[in-house]
């Protein structure tokens, strides 16, 4: 599937209350649902989504079966220095994607 | 059938305007008249409404951003796949269409078109798995598989805004004819046509559901019911379900009739593919 859709605005005043918004591509099998045989289906779900600002954790949920399938997340946060914004998806299966996005602050 | 609206509404229309001096209520026409755009304007005398309008204001949000819409998912994933070679030729969809923001620029909006090898209307999917077998040298890909829908997502996404354009050629009139009877046709153990909703009963309410008037203005599109992309094919399938009735196959004659009806039906309206829907 896709890399996961990311937006942070490339450039913040210091101090800048700023809002990112992600999305990425996943089934979110609840594990509660029968398959076409009758047999249900196991559970495929992303479980822990961290955003972190050159190491330092700023924003991270907890994900569970009732999460619709392509989960979009949209949050804030005060941003004071420049620096790698890493966003970090794990779930169900292995299940395990990182993104990098830069920002400048000035 | 469903129960007749109550006339609430109008009462309280009626009683309102009443209480206003009739000039008060053509300045408030007119003014509202200005303010609208042409595009608008001109809506005013044509009673279509695509899906769009009949959505609440945070899933026309959503359908409107990139950022927000999950359809791009699949648009990125057909993004790539246009510049993959594959196939026996080792061609990918670039090599011979370049850039598909150029050439594939209102292409969506003409399909089904006329094929002259196949002597028939043939709907977008199948156009991709012709140029795959007969240029790429590589085998179709399935109906509603996520390569296809990926692919044609990323065409239609080219239209995006531009009028629905479907020829008015003579070779397409049995075909639009044949498409026209089957939307009219009773069918299914509930013995229903798809006019009998979407031409009398748009608008009203169907269990919990606005029924549209059914402009596939935005295919292929992400639906919620679906947690995922799908063609107008699939759409119809879930309507003949809903009828009781034997859905045709994915790809049947049948179908790319139907969907080349209802394209004529929406000439002149705006793409919105990929949109979202509930």
């Amino acid at each position: 599937m896709a890399k996961p859709l990311i937006k942070v605005p490339p450039t913040a005043k210091k101090g800048e209350i700023i809002e990112i918004k992600t999305l990425i591509a996943h089934p979110m099998e609840t594990g509660y649902r029968a398959g076409l045989n009758g047999a249900t289906l196991p559970r495929d779900i992303i479980r822990r989504f961290v955003c972190s600002l050159d190491g330092e954790e700023i924003f991270s949920a907890d994900f569970s079966p009732a999460i619709a399938a392509n989960p979009f997340l949209s949050f804030f946060t005060r941003i004071e220095k420049s620096g790698s914004i890493t966003f970090q998806w794990t779930g169900d299966n292995g299940f395990s994607v990182s993104e990098t996005v830069e920002i400048s602050v000035s | 059938m469903p129960m007749p609206r109550p006339s609430a509404s109008t009462t309280y229309e009626k009683s309102r305007t009443s209480t206003r001096h009739p000039l008060a209520l053509t300045i408030i026409l007119s003014t509202a008249l200005l303010a609208l755009s042409p595009a608008q304007a001109a809506n005013l005398t044509d009673n279509r409404r695509s899906g769009y309008a009949f959505m609440g204001p945070p899933l026309r949000a959503m359908q409107d951003d990139d950022m927000t819409n999950p359809a791009s998912l699949w648009q990125r994933d057909g993004e790539t796949l246009w510049a993959e070679p594959i196939g026996e030729a080792g061609r990918s969809c670039a090599d011979c269409h370049g850039d598909a923001a150029s050439s594939m620029r209102g292409v969506a909006a003409r399909y089904p078109a006329f094929d002259r090898t196949m002597n028939r209307p043939i709907d977008l999917e199948q156009r991709i798995n012709h140029c795959r077998t007969a240029y790429q040298k590589a085998g179709p890909l399935a109906f509603e598989s996520h390569d296809l829908l990926a692919l044609s997502t990323h065409v239609a996404r080219q239209s995006r805004g531009l009028p629905i354009a479907i020829e008015n050629s003579k070779a397409l009139h049995p075909f639009l004819a044949m498409g026209r009877s089957l939307f009219h046709e009773r069918q299914g153990q509930l013995n229903l046509s798809c006019a009998q909703c979407h031409d009398d009963n748009a608008g009203r309410s169907l269990g919990g559901a606005t029924i549209p008037q059914a402009h596939p203005t935005g295919y292929p599109l992400y639906r919620l019911e679906w947690q995922g992309v799908g063609s107008l094919q699939r759409r119809l399938r879930n309507c003949m379900s809903g009828m009781r009735a034997a859905p045709y196959a994915f790809g049947a004659e049948a179908f790319v009739d139907l969907e080349l009806y209802l394209m004529w039906r929406a000439n002149g309206m705006p793409m919105e593919s990929p949109a979202v829907r509930p």
